[in-house]
């Protein structure tokens, strides 16, 4: 950090405010407490002792309020899609949202004659990252999560964005 | 096991309800037997099957609908079991396309209140009588029967846009 290096005692970290900010959301990304199909058992698995998402900081949340994250892990039927809509647009800002799977990324195998099913989270909510599989397994899921926490490391959320 | 009792005992009380030719076995499931009706009297036709003693087929298993193509009808079918008897029979009836009702059996059977709701969910069968008839699985505000041979998909619903290119998938 430059001529403020070295100038303080241990333990006394110097950053910017910027970094502190999207450093400690990164590291505690809670997550919506909701599934939809299959690819949720997948979700609780990786929740669960062996996967253990509390070791990178993520905890589920039964309220959108408290949630920052939101992974869609299912098929969204055109019945809960304004459902899920709305849950997304109680959560509180940052958010972030997880499209787990082919169901919720593409419609999956409901692609061509599923009638009642959503083709895509991506046509009602703003997805951040796409977890490909059928369901995907927890470590694919994790690896999602991951790549989730890069994203938000690296937003300046007091910069002033360019036009 | 068939019970030939089920199609003597419509036969001999209302000889009009079951067409001439229709009755038989379904040909992979040996010990199926079917019955075809008429529409009117199934009310009374199912409390009696469910009542009679030789029958006492009181468990409605199943009620599923079927349609059978762009210029047939639609058709209805019930799979019955009595638990003392152990044995079983369907009945199937066929409903005109343009104007599809048939008499409720909820009162009958209390689990053919939610079959009988699916039903008129995915083919917009009208079962006269029942308690609630409204859709089950799909939104109220839905358009159209999903599984009728000509439905086609709706557009957008409540503003989504259902895509509908749908080459480049595979």
């Amino acid at each position: 950090m430059g001529v403020l290096e070295h100038k303080f005692q241990d333990n006394i970290v110097v950053a910017k405010l910027d970094q502190l900010m999207s450093w400690a959301r990164s590291t505690s990304p809670w997550y919506f407490q909701f599934g939809l199909a299959c690819c949720a058992i997948e979700m609780m698995a990786t929740a669960a002792s062996r996967h253990d998402l509390e070791r990178i900081g993520m905890m589920p949340r039964s309220s959108p309020r408290q949630a920052d994250v939101m992974i869609v892990a299912g098929t969204v039927t055109m019945k809960m899609s304004l459902r899920v809509k709305r849950l997304y647009e109680q959560m509180a800002d940052p958010k972030y949202v997880i499209a787990m799977g082919s169901c919720a990324t593409s419609g999956g195998p409901y692609w061509q004659y599923g009638y009642h099913v959503l083709k895509g989270v991506d046509l009602i909510v703003p997805v951040d990252v796409y977890v490909p599989g059928c369901p995907p397994r927890p470590e694919a899921l994790i690896e999602g999560l991951i790549k989730l926490q890069e994203k938000i490391r690296h937003d300046r959320p007091l910069t002033k964005q360019q036009a | 096991m068939i019970n030939p009792r089920i199609i003597e005992f419509i036969r001999s009380r209302w000889p009009e309800a079951v067409p001439e030719v229709e009755t038989g076995t379904t040909g992979d499931a040996p010990g199926e037997a079917y019955v075809p009706l008429r529409p009117n009297d199934w009310n009374e036709i199912a409390r009696q099957l469910r009542d009679d003693p030789a029958l006492k087929l009181d468990s409605l298993q199943c009620i599923t609908g079927v349609d059978l193509g762009p210029e047939a009808n639609l058709e209805i079918r019930y799979n019955l079991h009595s638990m003392e008897h152990r044995h079983h029979g369907e009945i199937r009836i066929e409903v005109p396309k343009e104007t599809p009702e048939l008499p409720s059996v909820a009162a009958v059977w209390d689990i053919a209140d939610w079959f009988e709701r699916e039903v008129y969910d995915m083919y917009g069968i009208r079962f006269s009588g029942h308690p609630n008839l409204m859709r089950i699985l799909l939104p109220d505000d839905w358009e159209g029967w999903p599984l009728r041979k000509d439905y086609e998909e709706p557009e957008t619903y409540h503003g989504i846009v259902v895509p509908k290119v749908k080459t480049g998938w595979e």
